[in-house]
């Protein structure tokens, strides 16, 4: 008896929770949202790269020369980064 | 309550299965709203069994035996503390918990990706369904927590006595959140296959919990080897055993996996290796479940026969073939243009890194799983001891605290090899001049792999500080901070790489511990009655007198008979005085009669250990109880009718005797060095760990920016 009212009560709350985006047809943030989110992300841990080649380079790791070649492409792949994010906010490129 | 719980675990299984079918079907027809749906279901898994847990434990902490659960694993005399622990000393209850921890970690994770990785996150949230719904069903249909009594004991069996330990009811939750963690990027590796989006942004969504789970699961295995130095009464902390080692396994590839990865976010490589690892070490993390109380392998946890090994085998058996399925069909995919650019590189070091803890993982493994194999092949269970292990893990481990000491001295990409000299010669003057220091100055050079380990911790210790020195350096010269502030700072902004270090350092001292407690080590066993004494290393021992207590024990463990020794132990100037015990807890068996039941259930040691930065004295002692037996006879005879007071006047009669006229009893005393530091490293990890997963500044207002643009665009696109 009290297994089966508490599995009714719990099925009636659990459903709905969980049907009222399909009844109402709710949905989630725009897709823009979704890939400007995943662009900020990589964003960020690209220019996390680049502060860390250039600690290693102050802290004597990396040489000259290769802080260069090594920062130079860190940049690119970064700008290449920035200009996905211009486009997904719908913004021209940067000058 | 126990029908609201059963229902709570019912619709529980109903709702993990809908979460993984709505996922899915939002995931291939794009209708968003179908995959929200599954989102929400997942938060409902959440609520429904937290419902379930608090219902248990409030029938724990109420003694109500007619739950079967809390009648086999609690009694009214249990301490407080071991009710509320005791839920997870069972396997009903390990189910729920593990049901608990994933729905609770699935939750978290699909909040915190609502706005990011769409494709991915749907299949993530089926297959995070999927792992709790076969938790579920095992409950649902073999493993009820919530069945129920007819007739229920007027008194509990009790807590296992073994349990009974602070150490032991932490442990499991910790090494349950550290598996259930794995299931997180298990499952979003899943899903990135799947949706051919094999890039890094999967792994900087789930890095963290891989992180957590890591923690939580050498938190746990360090509980563990604490509980098995101090509870079980043969001194040491680690024994090769099947269930340890299989704690051990996923902890070793998730190692290996917190490395790697980050290969593949900087460099995008090893994107094959990631996703072979993690779906390794969840599988791992599962066998690693299964083994606890299957009762397959021989074990000192042992504490229970297994109803649903067929389940998980083959569940076990599924998550392999799915797992090796699905890399195997986006092979393409994860193949990748990038090529290491030098030998002397991060990468590369992450990669031997990687070769030497998975070689570690396979040793343990085969070495776990020999009996086994043994059994399929010969007929006969045949096991390695851990002299086989020990021979194979000891090189493995020193390269790895080689590789642990020279790879923060590497940057990525290249380096050049006068760089790494330079780099390196401080760091291996100082560990150079330790090691002579040792070798001259202490009995380190008996032992060759010992002082392999210390010249090696050495040098750790050094390339670390070298780091934080000049790293603070290269701060101070462009910013002209003061000193707190250069450091401060340069950690606060870079807490990964510094954290990681600390973990460095802590696996160090760790291993110092180990290599100083095993090879060192001086145990001894006499036979002595009071008064007398014996020598063990440098000091002298001496039975003093025997104690005998009755529900006094203070280690609250509520266990009513406690005998025991008072020791008094010199060293030079230096008294200290000791006293273990051995603990006695009734059995319910009735054949052992009205009083001798107090004396014939389970014992359990309770080390008394002078801890020492430099070294531990423990001692444990076995009192010789045989000559009670005719007095319990006789008691059993005369007092079985009696009531409780008088059998309690009785058992405390004869305990008194066994304090008056003592029988000789044996002791066990071990003199190991440098045990605290196995502890103290385990601390070090921690902090270490806990920094480099403390979200960094700019990750937080990322999230700020994000959430506020998210909002503006809503509110701009409903008031168009």
């Amino acid at each position: 008896m009290e297994y089966g009212l508490a599995l009714i009560f719990l099925a009636a709350v659990v459903a709905f929770v969980v049907m009222r985006p399909v009844v109402l047809g709710e949905s989630d943030e725009a897709v823009g949202g979704s890939a400007r989110a995943e662009l900020e992300a990589a964003k960020e841990a690209k220019y996390r790269e680049i502060r860390d080649a250039e600690l290693d380079h102050q802290m004597g790791k990396l040489s000259d020369t290769d802080h260069r070649a090594i920062d130079r492409e860190l940049r690119a792949e970064a700008i290449e980064i920035l200009r996905r994010l211009d486009e997904v906010e719908g913004r021209s490129p940067r000058v | 309550m126990a029908g609201l719980g059963s229902a709570c675990l019912t619709v529980a299984l109903l709702v993990a299965v809908y979460a993984a079918g709505a996922s899915v079907y939002g995931a291939v027809t794009s209708k968003r709203a179908w995959v929200v749906s599954g989102r929400r279901a997942v938060y409902c898994l959440a609520g429904l069994t937290i419902t379930a847990t608090v219902v248990l434990q409030s029938a724990f902490l109420r003694s109500d035996f007619s739950f079967k659960l809390v009648a086999d694993g609690s009694s009214t005399d249990t301490p407080t503390f071991y009710k509320v622990t005791a839920m997870w000393a069972t396997q009903d209850g390990s189910l729920l918990l593990w049901a608990l921890l994933l729905s609770i970690f699935s939750s978290a994770v699909l909040f915190l990706t609502r706005r990011s990785l769409r494709e991915i996150a749907p299949w993530a949230t089926a297959v995070l369904g999927v792992v709790a719904a076969f938790f579920l069903l095992l409950m649902v249909g073999w493993e009820n927590p919530f069945t129920t009594l007819t007739n229920p004991p007027a008194e509990g069996v009790g807590l296992n006595p073994l349990l009974r330990h602070p150490a032991m009811m932490i442990h499991p939750p910790m090494l349950y959140t550290g598996y259930v963690g794995f299931s997180i990027p298990f499952a979003f590796a899943v899903g990135a296959l799947i949706t051919r989006n094999t890039g890094a942004d999967w792994i900087r969504a789930t890095r963290r919990f891989a992180l957590v789970a890591w923690t939580f699961l050498g938190v746990g295995i360090m509980l563990g080897a604490l509980w098995s130095y101090t509870e079980l009464g043969w001194g040491g902390y680690w024994a090769w055993d099947p269930v340890e080692n299989a704690s051990l396994l996923p902890w070793l590839t998730g190692t290996a996996f917190l490395h790697s990865v980050m290969v593949q976010e900087k460099r995008g490589m090893l994107k094959i290796w990631n996703v072979s690892l993690i779906m390794a070490t969840f599988v791992l993390a599962l066998i690693g479940t299964f083994l606890v109380r299957s009762g397959i392998l021989q074990s000192i946890h042992a504490f229970g026969a297994s109803t649903i090994g067929t389940q998980f085998v083959v569940f076990i058996a599924l998550a392999v073939i799915v797992s090796v399925g699905l890399v195997v069909w986006r092979l393409p995919d994860l193949r990748t243009d990038a090529k290491l650019d030098s030998l002397l590189s991060r990468e590369a070091f992450f990669l031997l890194n990687n070769l030497v803890l998975v070689a570690l993982a396979l040793v343990v493994f085969w070495g776990t799983f020999f009996p086994l194999i043994s059994e399929a092949i010969t007929g006969t269970q045949a096991s390695v001891g851990p002299p086989w292990f020990n021979r194979l893990t000891t090189p493995l481990a020193l390269v790895l605290v080689g590789l642990a000491a020279v790879g923060p001295m590497v940057a990525w990409r290249r380096v050049t090899l006068s760089g790494l000299r330079r780099s390196l010669f401080w760091p291996l003057l100082f560990a150079l001049t330790a090691l002579v220091a040792i070798a001259l100055l202490t009995n380190g050079a008996d032992s060759l792999p010992a002082l392999t380990m210390f010249g090696l911790a050495a040098l750790v210790f050094s390339v670390v500080g070298q780091e934080f020195i000049r790293g603070t350096a290269a701060r101070r010269a462009t910013s002209g901070e003061p000193l707190p502030r250069a450091l401060s700072a340069l950690v606060g902004r870079n807490r990964r790489r510094y954290g990681g270090y600390i973990v460095h350092t802590g696996i160090a001292v760790l291993f110092l511990g180990v290599a100083a407690s095993s090879a060192f080590h001086q145990q001894k066993d006499v036979r002595i009655s009071p008064g007398q004494s014996f020598q063990s290393g440098d000091y002298h021992v001496t039975y003093v007198r025997p104690t005998a207590r009755l529900g006094l024990d203070p280690g609250g463990t509520g266990a009513p008979i406690s005998f025991g020794a008072v020791l008094r132990v010199r060293k030079g100037d230096q008294v200290r005085i000791l006293h273990p015990a051995r603990n006695f807890y009734p059995t319910q068996d009735a054949s052992k009669g009205a009083i001798g039941r107090y004396f014939e259930g389970e014992a359990t040691s309770e080390v008394d250990v002078r801890w020492g930065l430099r070294r531990d004295f423990w001692a444990a002692v076995r009192p010789d109880i045989s000559s009670l037996d005719g007095p319990i006879r006789e008691a059993n005879r005369k007092f079985a009718g009696a009531n409780g007071d008088v059998q309690g006047l009785i058992i405390g009669a004869i305990a008194e005797r066994y304090r008056r006229h003592p029988p000789p009893a044996t002791f066990r005393t071990i003199v190991s060095p440098m045990v605290s530091w196995i502890w103290i490293g385990g601390g070090i990890v921690l902090l270490g760990a806990l920094l480099a997963g403390w979200p960094a500044p700019e990750a937080r207002l990322r999230r700020v920016r994000s959430l506020y643009s998210a909002r503006l665009g809503k509110e701009l696109t409903s008031r168009a």
